[in-house]
């Protein structure tokens, strides 16, 4: 249930609020399905040919055809010497793609999931997203880091952490997280072409995922605006945010609200940072309720941010509190049963919306 | 007053003088010999970038250079290492290094500068030694004792006082500081605060010149980078990491290692486990070699044949230049720590005065051509206190500036337009 996407003029409307130069039109009929993994390794492969400057690496990107089989094909196609094989040193060769994009090449440097980019976090923050300013425009750094974030099903705690907010705290990053395949194509284009550090924030387990895709998503030109969030599903009752995964849930429960004569506006978010204010607003004081949903951990979280850019601008339309949904405030258990506990489900959603809507009992507040 | 100019030219000085003229091709007959002296055994396993199998291992010989240094020179035939003009170049560059962070202690404590400021003075022949080899397309990678790396590379002393001032007509516009100077005309790649940082960074530097030579072709890309660092840094990971991978894909990249001794009150020989970093290079199948780092002439030999090595596409080097610190790490440590025995033993190997000796003792130099030299540096120093001080700061509009190279990522207004697009963005306060 995609919202047609239209143009409109500036400030007429605050429904669908798109920049001035807007690539998004009126879709075809639905003309072909690709899953998530496809669309991204065209986007790469389109990216690639278009420019010789943009490269890959990572580990197993290469002869491994990537451990998610994303970077498929590229290296038959393009050769070692633009699709590198790392040995196991995210420090070290983050830090070397770094160097590079200093001088004008475009590396699209791949963590096998973003827990391991912890390893290379002090590249990501400190040599990437600080440079442009620390050297006063001298020096910028036309990087992408990309990879799967947050949960899959049963990796444990060490694999499983959603990184969406600590980097979207970063000023000088921009952090981007695709749903669909749409999505995947035109955001990962975007980012490619990039002049700034990207944090591209990938999902596991929407790898193999098929989306249907316009014909226009499929032509090599297709990007999407970074900072533009997308209204998937229009409602009046009460907005739901969410990045990644969490959109197809929120869609789902959306359908289930729309039986209970609840309906839903479903905002996917798709750019963590900028993150897309106006949009958030708009929606917020179209149906006066808000539910934030994210995978990662509660504190200091994307919903906490939204919640906040809400109250501090869309106070007076608020007829209920802010619901946050987020992954449980722990280690990722291993445990199947609490693994399912520990992250959102679409019962969650839905019974968030309800209490938003004052359809049942609030919850006394948990820890 | 004297007009700024760049440290790397000088006016030739018309002064007849006897002395026999050098060229600096002894120096290079030492290392065109067969390479048992330092090189070892790389040049026989030469591999290709394609080869996965290197099951052969690398053996360079280890030698420490100094040895062969003074060999050379104790021969009867009065070959000497440089010539007069490089001569007062290097001692040009020694002492504007020297000047230069004498300044910037006087100003510290006069209250013009502040923060975290790192000097480098009794390193300079480090600095002056290897980068004024280079070209203006090499690159330098330094950490955040960077004030002379950048000098030594050609970036005005003016702009890096008015940075260190910070002022709007820095480097970086104010904006870095001390310990990041970025210089993209003079391939100055920072000034990073964290060890170990700028390594993988030089190295991605050097990374870059294989690709633009090897896929986009650009045939006469011979550019190298050379990485400083110090000896705490030789016991961080990303070191390691970057050893293997220079080596691996032959990288045209110095690891140049300031082995002070000193990793701010941590003694190199607590710290590491073997305190002779030079044998890390052949471990990962490079060269290693130790020099001694207050000669500059020394220096400038062992940089010569690891910087032409690099060009020449045969992969990285790792240098270990022994040296010291006459001051403390900060102006902030109080520098309790080291015997006054040990640097008074440092303090008369001076760089200074020991290129000088040499400039004097075979008649390269008078010392009246020196003292011109070193009253020229005072003047340029004054100067650029001068105009650091009286350069604006930054308007207040800079603060929300250069964050971005795309400033659409600060994210759309609430009229829905892109913030950036609005022509009173940047006054506001940081909050966006």
């Amino acid at each position: 249930m995609l919202a047609t996407a239209s143009q409109r003029i500036l400030g007429q409307s605050f429904q669908n609020i798109r920049p001035a130069v807007s690539v998004l039109r009126s879709y075809s009929s639905a003309a072909k399905q690709i899953t998530v993994r496809d669309a991204l390794n065209s986007a790469l492969d389109e990216e690639m040919s278009a420019d010789p400057k943009v490269f890959l690496m990572g580990e197993e990107v290469g002869e491994y055809q990537g451990a998610y089989k994303i970077t498929k094909g590229l290296l038959e196609k393009y050769g070692p010497e633009r699709v590198l094989d790392t040995p196991i040193t995210e420090a070290g060769f983050t830090g070397i793609g770094v160097g590079a994009a200093y001088y004008g090449l475009k590396p699209v440097v791949e963590f096998m999931t973003f827990n391991f980019s912890m390893q290379a976090i002090d590249h990501i923050i400190n040599s990437a997203a600080k440079s442009n300013y620390m050297s006063a425009g001298q020096i910028s750094v036309p990087i992408v880091f990309r990879g799967p974030n947050g949960a899959a099903a049963g990796v444990g705690a060490q694999h499983s952490q959603c990184y969406a907010s600590w980097y979207a705290s970063c000023p000088g990053l921009k952090v981007l997280s695709p749903y669909n395949s749409e999505d995947a194509r035109g955001l990962l284009k975007a980012a490619i072409r990039d002049p700034d550090p990207v944090v591209f924030l990938e999902n596991e387990l929407l790898y193999g995922e098929s989306f249907s895709v316009s014909d226009e998503v499929l032509d090599s030109s297709f990007c999407l605006p970074i900072g533009k969030a997308k209204i998937e599903r229009e409602g009046k009752d009460v907005t739901i945010t969410a990045f990644s995964k969490m959109v197809g849930y929120a869609l789902k429960a959306a359908e289930m609200l729309e039986k209970d004569g609840i309906y839903a506006e479903v905002i996917n978010l798709r750019s963590i940072r900028p993150l897309d204010r106006s949009t958030i607003n708009a929606s917020v004081r179209k149906t006066n309720r808000l539910i934030t949903v994210e995978e990662g951990f509660p504190q200091h979280g994307v919903g906490a941010e939204i919640c906040a850019s809400v109250v501090e601008e869309s106070f007076a339309y608020l007829d209920a509190p802010v619901e946050r949904i987020a992954g449980a405030d722990v280690p990722m258990p291993y445990a199947a049963n609490l693994e399912r506990l520990a992250v959102p489900q679409i019962e969650d959603i839905v019974r968030a919306a309800k209490r938003a809507c004052y359809r049942s009992v609030p919850l006394a507040a948990t820890a | 007053m004297a007009s700024a100019f760049s440290a790397a030219k000088f006016s030739a000085q018309p002064f007849p003088l006897n002395h026999t003229s050098t060229t600096s091709h002894d120096s290079s007959i030492v290392f065109a010999k067969p390479t048992s002296l330092f090189l070892g055994s790389t040049r026989k396993l030469r591999l290709t970038s394609s080869s996965k199998f290197n099951l052969s291992r690398r053996s360079g010989t280890v030698d420490a250079v100094s040895d062969v240094v003074k060999q050379k020179k104790s021969k009867s035939s009065p070959s000497l290492l440089i010539t007069k003009e490089e001569g007062l170049e290097l001692y040009e560059d020694l002492v504007l290094g020297r000047a230069f962070e004498d300044m910037c202690a006087q100003m510290y404590y006069r209250g013009k500068m502040f923060g975290f400021v790192h000097l480098y003075n009794g390193q300079e022949a480090v600095s002056t030694g290897f980068i004024k080899l280079l070209k203006q397309q090499d690159s330098v990678v330094s950490t955040y004792r960077d004030h002379v790396h950048a000098l030594s590379k050609g970036v005005p002393a003016r702009a890096v006082m008015s940075e260190l001032f910070g002022k709007t007509t820095g480097c970086c516009r104010g904006q870095g500081g001390s310990m990041h100077m970025f210089s993209r005309e003079h391939n100055v790649l920072g000034g990073f605060a964290f060890i170990g940082e700028g390594i993988p960074i030089a190295t991605g530097a050097a990374f870059t010149s294989k690709y633009k030579r090897e896929v986009l072709k650009e045939a006469d890309c011979d550019h190298v980078t050379l990485a400083f660092f110090g000896d705490g840094t030789c016991n961080n990971g990303q070191f390691f990491e970057c050893l293997n991978m220079a080596a691996l894909w032959k990288l045209p990249i110095v690891f140049v290692v300031e082995n002070n001794l000193w990793a701010i009150g941590m003694s190199h020989l607590r710290a590491t486990s073997d305190p002779q970093i030079y044998k890390k290079g052949p471990a990962f199948g490079m060269p290693g070699i130790h020099v001694d780092g207050m000669d500059v002439l020394k220096v400038r030999e062992v940089a010569k044949e690891a910087i032409g090595r690099a060009r020449r596409g045969e992969g990285p080097t790792l240098v270990e230049c022994e040296t010291y610190r006459f001051r403390g790490h900060s102006l902030a440590d109080p520098d309790e720590l080291r015997d006054p025995a040990e640097k008074a033993h440092y303090a008369a190997r001076d760089p200074i005065t020991a290129l000088k000796k040499y400039l004097i003792e075979n008649s390269l130099a008078s010392e009246a051509e020196l003292k011109t030299i070193e009253k020229k540096i005072d003047e340029v120093v004054e100067d650029a206190v001068e105009f650091a001080d009286e350069s604006p700061v930054p308007a207040r509009s800079q603060l929300l500036e250069n964050v971005f190279a795309d400033p659409k990522g600060f994210g759309i207004g609430p009229d829905g337009r892109y913030r950036c697009e609005d022509p009173k963005f940047t006054e506001g306060t940081a909050h966006v």
